[in-house]
């Protein structure tokens, strides 16, 4: 049962056979080297070598010569060709220098860095604001120093990889629930001893299906059996609530959450990550967390365009409300053409359409780009259940007309390739 | 039966709609190299061993079962230790 472990939203995690000692170490590759070359030898593009030659906005680009909508990138809220937000990224490069070549607790934070983490606190409305590289390692940070051995994580069975993972670098005892169900966590939170600390672990967002979580019964039943509650609002910052902070904020559940994890490179539009607390502990943390300590900072121009991004989004009410409207407008177009949608409305800004296999979904995938749309292709066993998805993500800054071509697009693809009729 | 007999039948009838193939179960049989599960179908199974006792079964303790007889051997642990 050892394949347990891994991590089954993740595609490098498919278990591997041993390598026998003298052996390859990369033969244990060999089958998906195999699988790969067989699904490109069929003549069909590499759907994860793409390579977009020049982005001309948040929403098209040239791909292969050719002027593509993008509808893959979770560049929710269009920042980044902002002006402003451009301007301030040049003048911190010109006044700061390319790099700080430096840790955040030695010489790597700059007064950038300090004025990313305000505007955090300031957006979010708390206490404290930790930036971190990379979202990805925010998880790894938070998961790996809050809980020792004697302590219990509680998570989502779809958690995102980087929840994993930071579970996998700390020593927690590690307890999963069935995906968004309520009543699944409220039995294991029953089950769990009454010595060590909890730490339950939610998701705005899941992003493989774009379904949110019902956050309000969560936390409820969480604090019902005194856990701590950490909510990953990758996906959800910038679109939900009020503020923008998140399905947290939308749920009402801002203060009963203990730590908010996210990223910059949703609908911030950079590079970094972020826990933000009102824990008046939570400082030490930038002693203890590894992943924070033992690597080097945000460049200044990426915490320049950061925090000059996130400003403007608390006041992108009307970028909310464009970009809601363009998820329900997609979701219901696919949907009477007769696709098959992992959601029943739209949730969130993500839309995954579901096909029967791999090869379908190549295809499709391949006769959307020819038509000039850019889509996420998902396949087990990074999707949950076995699914293959097409993954489509609106943008703030999709014109009314891009989404009707979008559909369009769709349409003449599914019965090109037989999946509507 | 003895109770380690009961568990281990109780363990066996969650397994079966798991094993398509019908493979004989005994204590030495292997999840991954014998069931050929994969880890989605490893998840739904140890939910529904977790609840048929009224336990959990940590995926750090996960990772050190491969075979029927060892999670018989952690089932009945663990229902001794609540």
């Amino acid at each position: 049962m050892t394949e347990a472990l891994l991590n089954p939203m993740d595609p490098a995690d498919d278990p591997l056979p041993d390598t026998i000692p003298g052996q390859d170490l990369f033969s244990k590759f060999d089958a998906l080297i195999a699988e790969r070359e067989a699904l490109l030898d069929s003549g069909v593009r590499d759907p994860f070598g793409l390579v977009m030659e020049k982005v001309l906005s948040p929403t098209l680009a040239i791909v292969k010569g050719k002027e593509t909508i993008l509808l893959g990138t979770y560049n929710y809220m269009g920042m980044t060709f902002d002006p402003d937000v451009i301007d301030a990224g040049k003048r911190a490069l010109d006044e700061f220098g390319s790099g700080t070549t430096g840790s955040r607790v030695l010489n790597g934070t700059y007064q950038g860095h300090r004025e990313c983490e305000d505007a955090l606190k300031d957006f979010y409305g708390t206490e404290h604001a930790m930036v971190f590289s990379t979202g990805y390692q925010a998880n790894l940070g938070l998961m790996s120093t809050i809980a020792g051995k004697e302590d219990y994580i509680i998570l989502d069975a779809d958690s995102h990889a980087s929840i994993y993972d930071g579970c996998a670098l700390g020593n927690a005892q590690i307890v999963r629930f069935r995906h968004n169900s309520v009543e699944d966590l409220d039995r294991r939170l029953g089950r769990l001893p009454a010595e060590g600390g909890r730490l339950v672990v939610l998701e705005g967002v899941y992003s493989m299906l774009g379904d949110i979580a019902p956050l309000a019964e969560m936390v409820k039943v969480a604090k019902k059996h005194k856990a701590m509650v950490v909510v990953d609002e990758a996906h959800g910052m910038g679109f939900f609530g009020a503020n923008g902070r998140g399905v947290f904020e939308e749920a009402g559940v801002e203060d009963q959450v203990d730590f908010v994890v996210g990223t910059f490179s949703k609908s911030v539009g950079t590079v970094g990550g972020f826990i933000v607390s009102n824990h008046p502990k939570f400082e030490v943390l930038r002693l203890v967390c590894r992943p924070y300590v033992f690597t080097a900072s945000l460049p200044p121009s990426v915490v320049a365009t950061a925090a000059t991004s996130i400003r403007k989004l608390k006041y992108a009410g009307n970028k909310r409300a464009h970009l809601w409207e363009n998820s329900k407008r997609l979701h219901l177009g696919l949907r009477e053409l007769g696709f098959e949608l992992a959601t029943p409305t739209a949730q969130s800004a993500i839309i995954a359409v579901l096909l029967p296999d791999q090869d379908t979904t190549v295809r499709m995938w391949q006769a959307l780009l020819e038509l000039g749309v850019y889509v996420n292709m998902a396949r087990p066993p990074a999707t949950p259940a076995g699914m293959y998805l097409l993954r489509c993500s609106l943008c703030a800054d999709h014109s009314s007309e891009q989404v009707g071509e979008i559909i369009a697009k769709f349409e003449a693809a599914g019965r090109a390739m037989g999946v509507i009729s | 039966m003895t109770d380690r007999e009961e568990t281990f039948a109780k363990v066996a009838q969650l397994i079966a709609p798991f094993n398509k193939k019908g493979i004989a179960l005994t204590d030495a049989t292997s999840f991954a190299g014998d069931l050929e599960w994969d880890s989605l179908i490893v998840m739904d199974f140890v939910a529904s061993v977790e609840d048929e006792f009224d336990i959990l079964i940590t995926m750090n303790m996960q990772a050190e079962i491969e075979t029927l007889g060892q999670l018989v051997d952690a089932v009945e642990d663990l229902r001794n230790e609540g």
